[in-house]
């Protein structure tokens, strides 16, 4: 499809040749050149990424609100926000979101946190139990727009499933594309809603790398990649978490917030609902602190914090938290703004404190996260004890999917406490009656 | 050195619409000079005031990663493929 460029002073008269509800154009993050709505996701002057305009409903926040409340108990509570016609709720779709905020007193006890203060956002119930149905609940809507049949990705893993199974209820036929060596529990969770499923070899920026690529080839013609061609879309998906957090605290910003970053698009979408939600006049204006949370082995954009770069350097990721695994993360530059422009920071852990976090989290608040938010949790543990996190706030620290998704990472050290007869005396034998 | 580059929808306005072309040049800043010459308006599209890579743009000699490399020096052996990418992408 022709990028068409218009002019920004046009782009405020031009109807959008598409029902995207108050989405009114895209810009440029980097360069605020402004196109129409449409499949394309990298600024033609530039290559910067393009980001949703919109025309926010303007009017008495309090009439919103309300408005907002009596919404269903999923992400399209939020759709006058959002980049989606207005009778999404009708249309065929997973309806992810809503999902609890655990106040973790007990984790918070653990590592140091004031009492009342700590917040987990579990986004392990969602339908195909990662955040990513809220990302792809949104492009499912532009791809719809766009009249696209096939939906693709170049998935860590949990996009693949949250693809096929969205695609399957949405009525598209999907094709999605991973690298080879996935944990088996997110092949199987990829693979059981019917669609293809390729492997690559390689890793997963191979995998991005091939699909940017195959966009671009009359053999990707008509395709809806999420993450690529409809990024802009599928990106907006993250901004519920915002919101969520917000209402579910009583329409008010947590003081600090700890988000995992894979490509980083999460936690600059993030930020970005924040914003809105102050621009509306939801919540009040106040200070918010924004830590990025890495894996040691792919810690690209944690690396450039602490150098103090705003450019980040590539790296080849080796480590378990596989859905985090980018070493080329498209929005790395814009997490390092972010972080240093709220006067949070870019933190890692290694393996062994992510298992460790992942069992803390599950002991201290029945939460079974999976690697992603092991490095959450051990990363906000890390700067409590640091001095860089302040236990006194309020904090948020987000579980972006389930254990069940990564269970090598603590099958190891999860066996029998004892194997024993089942008789009272062997029982009584193996010190358990206590 | 003869390299074919691959060209992302996005710069194909300044190629024709070709998504491949030929250019010459020892290393990636030749190729990008020489592809100025026979596409004008294509170099400021990869390269920023300073003459640097943008920061969106991955370019692959091959399937390795200029940043990886010697970025603008990276050599471009005859018979490479060169990859312009849209950063933008993922996640």
């Amino acid at each position: 499809m022709a990028v068409q460029t218009v002019a920004p002073a046009a782009a405020d008269n031009a109807a959008p040749a598409v029902d995207l509800g108050p989405a009114s154009g895209l810009s440029c993050r980097e360069c605020g050149e402004v196109f129409a709505l449409g499949p394309i996701f990298a600024c033609e002057l530039c290559f910067g990424p393009l980001e949703v305009a919109y025309d926010l409903p303007a009017g008495d926040p309090e009439e919103l609100r309300k408005r907002i409340e009596a919404g269903p108990a999923n992400i399209w509570r939020y759709a006058p926000l959002l980049p989606v016609p207005a009778d999404v709720a009708e249309k065929p779709n997973l309806n992810p979101g809503w999902t609890p905020l655990v106040k973790a007193d007990n984790l918070a006890r653990e590592i140091g946190v004031a009492p009342g203060r700590l917040f987990v956002k579990d986004d392990s119930g969602n339908p195909t139990h990662s955040f990513k149905d809220r990302v792809v609940a949104q492009a499912i809507e532009a791809a719809r727009a766009f009249g696209f049949t096939t939906l693709s990705c170049s998935s860590t893993g949990n996009l693949a499933g949250a693809v096929g199974a969205a695609a399957a209820r949405a009525g598209f036929r999907s094709c999605v594309f991973i690298p080879h060596d996935l944990e088996q529990g997110k092949v199987v969770m990829a693979g059981v809603y019917g669609g293809d499923l390729v492997a690559i070899e390689g890793n997963y920026d191979d995998v991005n790398r091939f699909c940017s690529e195959l966009i671009g080839d009359p053999l990707g013609e008509g395709w809806g990649f999420v993450n690529v061609n409809l990024r802009p879309y599928y990106g907006e998906g993250s901004k519920t978490l915002a919101y969520e957090i917000c209402e579910q605290l009583g329409w008010v910003i947590p003081d600090q917030l700890v988000i995992p970053i894979a490509s980083g698009s999460q936690l600059t979408k993030i930020d970005k609902g924040l914003q809105e939600l102050i621009k509306l006049g939801l919540v009040e204006d106040k200070p918010y602190k924004i830590f990025g949370a890495q894996a040691e082995g792919c810690s690209p954009v944690s690396a450039a914090f602490k150098a103090g770069h705003d450019v980040v350097r590539p790296q080849k990721p080796n480590t378990i938290a596989k859905s985090l695994a980018i070493g080329n993360p498209a929005d790395g530059p814009y997490v390092l703004d972010i972080a240093r422009r709220t006067g949070g920071a870019v933190e890692d852990v290694n393996d062994e404190q992510i298992v460790d976090a992942i069992k803390l989290l599950a002991r201290t608040e029945g939460v079974f996260a999976e690697t992603a938010g092991g490095v959450t949790v051990g990363v906000t543990r890390k700067l409590v004890e640091a001095g860089v996190i302040d236990p006194n706030l309020t904090t948020v620290v987000l579980n972006t999917g389930d254990g069940l998704k990564t269970l090598d990472a603590v099958a190891d050290s999860s066996q029998a406490t004892a194997t024993i007869r089942p008789s009272l005396d062997a029982f009584r034998d193996a010190g358990l009656a206590h | 050195m003869a390299v074919n580059v691959r060209i992302p929808t996005i710069l194909r306005t300044y190629t024709g619409g070709q998504a491949e072309v030929a250019a010459e040049g020892a290393t990636l800043a030749e190729v990008i000079a020489d592809l100025e010459k026979n596409h004008t308006g294509i170099a400021a599209r990869v390269l920023d005031d300073q003459g640097k890579l943008r920061r969106f743009v991955n370019v692959y000699v091959n399937d390795d990663d200029v940043r990886f490399e010697q970025g603008l020096e990276t050599a471009t052996p005859d018979g490479a493929g060169v990859s312009i990418i849209p950063a933008v992408a993922g996640g």
